[in-house]
């Protein structure tokens, strides 16, 4: 089971709100499936983001995939260890592997987003 | 099973979904008259007379090895050792291609590593890739290049980057809503004036494009440039003139560039009609992911043994569609491998010969010209092998009259740069020869003085 101190997005990012700010990763599902992550493509910090938009491209050896921002609002941080360290995504999905922090416009916007056990039900379901 | 592509009964499916009646009705917009013209294409000919009448026509044709050659703008009359044409013409390379299951052409693949490896070292950049269609679409895909990486949506090419590339680097950016800014160049009193680059570049500014040496030959300190670049946060895209003159000069790692761009064909390819060429494209290490085209890694296999793949393809566009780098680029293996055994046999130090002996040619030619009447050189600082020669009538027709001496000119800077009419880039290589500078200044001369 997933972390349940934190939200879901059916596209397979999670969402935690730590004080004032969400931080964003994708989850253990996501980078099971995508195999040994090489890269990561973040924003800079100041940027907008939009919820449900891309905000950045995770590249494995396999394929690259967008990131989608689970929340909108304006990115706080980005996490600069993945520049060297992209395989913190396989290795700690929900810890050292976060992507983003988002100073969220509306931080009610999260309780939409699924919970851990919404989120389980939809990858049991996936083919 | 028989390919049956589209059934009638899909095609009305089709012509129903978009709202017209007919294939034929597709092309409404193209007038009638030119839509299907009538061609007036003479009777057919047997293969020998086929054969007679391309010949004649063919003979027509004139080239360097008949006539003086003084023009270059982005592309050079330089020397080929034969071992360059000799090798690319074998028919294991004559044909190649980065195959779609590239990995089993280890042959192919390790060339066009070797080539990579030997651009960065032309240019002291950390990567490479294995060459994209020619200078001019290196330099386009050097801008998009550094827009993505920037995020800022404002260009400034310098009025001094040959005009070609400004144009298609133009034409890539339309509709793109990007603000380019292009500094001016213009000539008074019998001077080259260049309106200051520094008071573009601006904190919105993704990249300046400059090229070295420029498109009048002039080599330019870059120094200011570079360092306004980096304190803004712009991009310096670096395009070298003609690839030879790096044996002599600062490269474009040394002034700074962050990417650097050329055209390869200097180095030991044909002239072939203007094209095609090699583009050269390499940037600093922290932009790899943004590069485009191919980009072939060295590996070992699971017994040890060296190999080579391409790598980092999630960047192109079989992996990433609409998200690619470039959707628009392919690698000029072929050319890419005459330029690879070009730099190979010449060696660091017959590159710096080949170099120096172009430079001193044109030092020959500008000397000799700077004292007949009627002529100057107006170059702004020191030249590589090309200079601007302002004539004593319009560039076009000196052209056109010293075609008729067997002299192909210069390039007339007329239609891309208002008020030199007048002027002529003239260039020479380590071919020129003293006879052939003799009768250009003979050709000018004489034109200039029946005025």
């Amino acid at each position: 089971m997933d972390p349940t101190d934190r939200r879901y997005t059916p596209e397979h990012e999670w969402v935690k709100l730590e004080g004032d700010v969400a931080v964003v990763g994708i989850t253990h599902f996501a980078q099971d499936q995508l195999g040994d992550v090489v890269y990561v493509e973040l924003p800079k910090v100041g940027e907008r983001v939009e919820a449900m938009k891309p905000f950045g491209v995770v590249e494995s050896v396999k394929t690259a995939s967008d990131l989608f921002a689970p929340i909108g609002g304006t990115i706080a941080e980005v996490n600069g260890q993945l520049e060297s360290e992209p395989q913190l995504v396989n290795d700690a999905p929900y810890e050292g592997g976060w992507m983003i922090k988002i100073q969220p416009d509306d931080p009610a916007e999260i309780d939409n987003l699924l919970s851990a056990e919404q989120y389980a039900d939809q990858v049991a379901g996936s083919p | 099973m028989a390919f049956v592509p589209l059934t009638s009964d899909e095609r009305q499916a089709m012509l129903k979904e978009v709202g017209v009646g007919s294939v034929a009705d597709l092309f409404v917009d193209i007038p009638a008259d030119v839509r299907f013209p009538h061609l007036d294409v003479p009777p057919p000919l047997t293969e020998l007379e086929t054969v007679a009448k391309m010949s004649a026509l063919a003979a027509k044709n004139q080239h360097v090895g008949q006539l003086a050659c003084f023009v270059g703008a982005g592309y050079y009359n330089h020397y080929s050792p034969s071992v360059v044409s000799h090798l690319m013409g074998r028919s294991e390379f004559y044909t190649s291609y980065t195959p779609y299951q590239p990995e089993v052409s280890q042959g192919t693949l390790q060339y066009s590593w070797e080539f990579q490896s030997l651009v960065c070292d032309l240019f002291e950049m950390d990567v490479a890739n294995s060459s994209v269609y020619d200078g001019a679409s290196a330099s386009a895909e050097a801008v998009l290049m550094a827009l993505r990486i920037a995020r800022r949506d404002r260009v400034v090419l310098d009025g001094s980057v040959h005009p070609e590339y400004r144009s298609v680097i133009n034409s890539y950016l339309d509709g793109r809503g990007i603000d380019i800014a292009t500094s001016e160049v213009s000539l008074a009193e019998e001077k080259l004036r260049r309106q200051p680059i520094l008071d573009l570049i601006d904190e919105k500014t993704a990249c300046v494009v400059i090229q070295q040496p420029d498109f009048f030959g002039t080599i330019r300190d870059l120094e200011a440039v570079a360092a306004k670049c980096h304190e803004t946060g712009a991009l310096l895209v670096y395009v070298v003139g003609d690839p030879v003159s790096l044996g002599l000069l600062k490269t474009p790692g040394g002034w700074g560039a962050d990417i650097a761009v050329g055209e390869g064909q200097g180095l030991g390819l044909p002239l072939q009609f203007g094209g095609p060429g090699v583009g050269l494209m390499t940037c600093k290490q922290q932009h790899l992911r943004q590069l485009p085209g191919r980009i072939v890694g060295q590996t070992t296999d699971h017994d040890g043994r060296r190999g080579f793949v391409l790598t980092l393809q999630a960047r192109e566009q079989h992996i990433r569609r609409e998200k690619a780098t470039s959707n628009i680029c392919t690698s000029q293996t072929l050319l890419a491998l005459g330029a690879t055994i070009y730099l190979a046999s010449m060696g660091p130090a017959g590159l710096k010969q080949a170099a120096a002996l172009s430079h001193k040619r044109a030092r020959s030619v500008a000397d000799q010209i700077k004292r007949l009447s009627g002529y100057r050189v107006v170059n702004d600082g020191p030249f590589f092998n090309e200079m601007i020669v302002i004539c004593p009538t319009d560039g076009a027709t000196m052209r056109h009259e010293l075609a008729g001496r067997g002299i192909i000119g210069g390039y007339p800077l007329g239609r891309e740069y208002p008020g030199f009419e007048n002027g002529l880039v003239l260039c020479a290589t380590e071919r020129t020869t003293n006879a052939e500078i003799d009768r250009l200044l003979d050709g000018l001369r004489e034109i200039g003085g029946g005025r």
